[in-house]
């Protein structure tokens, strides 16, 4: 019953808190020759993370079966941007900022998800 | 967790902008000086910045994702100093010609202003990412 009650909130809690990351590195590059900006495509790392690749061997009665699809995995790609400059950063602040701002509300809005899937289940628990 | 990540990449980033706007300071605080000698002249001083490639640690999925910022180094300015005729400056040289240094004032101060608005931003996220691991951590309350 409890293997997956928070549904893909889980999976979107840990890609949104690794694209924050990923943008405040942007951010932080943005006056730094050369550097490209990245970022993680959302919605194909999310897809990819229900099927895990290996499960644990179990050889003993005893032993726990460990869902490995917990990290999602992908691959970083390039931003292409609307206007590259000079020295060759594709950092464009506006874009990053809106990014991280939007990254920043979905990743509050997993949050309350899951806060709100542990208040159901501690009211079924308790009982009133 | 990545988010913590934030805190050092943002915070090498504010390392980074601080020099930057030492450097302007210094410039901007030197931008009247004069010599003599046009080798002895102050020269505008501009750190370089450099993705730090090396610190490929955690990120998304081992790629390097969060890296931060560093000054690989201070470079001087190239232009060529002023030269200003004033024969009663007692530096000027035999020829009554003083070296006023090659600081471009307007230069700097949008190179403060840049410098400045990419401070406030990495601080934002520093506050952001703070947020949300506050909140994170207080997760089923």
């Amino acid at each position: 019953m409890f293997e997956n009650i928070f549904g893909i909130h889980e999976q979107a809690l840990l890609l949104h808190g690794q694209r924050v990351s990923v943008l405040a590195t942007n951010l932080a590059n943005a006056d730094t020759p050369n550097y490209k900006a990245r970022d993680i495509d959302f919605s194909e790392v999310l897809a990819r993370t229900g099927d895990a690749p290996l499960p644990l061997q179990i050889t003993q009665a005893a032993h726990i079966t460990f869902n490995d699809s917990e990290m999602p995995a992908g691959e970083l790609k390039y931003r292409n941007p609307y206007q590259a400059s000079l020295d060759g950063n594709t950092v464009e602040m506006p874009v990053e900022q809106a990014a991280f701002s939007e990254n920043n509300v979905r990743y509050q809005a997993s949050l309350m998800f899951i806060n709100q899937k542990i208040a159901a289940l501690q009211l079924a628990i308790a009982g009133q | 967790m990545s988010l913590f990540n934030v805190f050092n990449v943002s915070g090498s980033a504010l390392n980074a902008e601080t020099i930057r706007l030492n450097t302007t300071a210094s410039n901007l605080a030197n931008a009247e000086s004069v010599s003599g000698d046009s080798s002895k002249v102050y020269r505008a001083r501009h750190p370089v910045f450099q993705t730090m490639m090396n610190t490929a640690d955690a990120g998304f999925d081992g790629q390097g994702a969060a890296t931060g910022v560093r000054v690989l180094g201070v470079v001087e300015s190239q232009a060529p100093p002023l030269m200003r005729y004033q024969p009663d400056n007692p530096l000027a040289n035999k020829d009554g010609y003083v070296f006023s240094s090659n600081v471009n004032s307007i230069e700097e101060m949008t190179n403060m202003i840049s410098a400045n608005r990419s401070f406030a931003t990495n601080i934002e996220a520093i506050n952001t990412a703070r947020d949300l691991l506050l909140k994170t951590i207080s997760m089923g309350r």
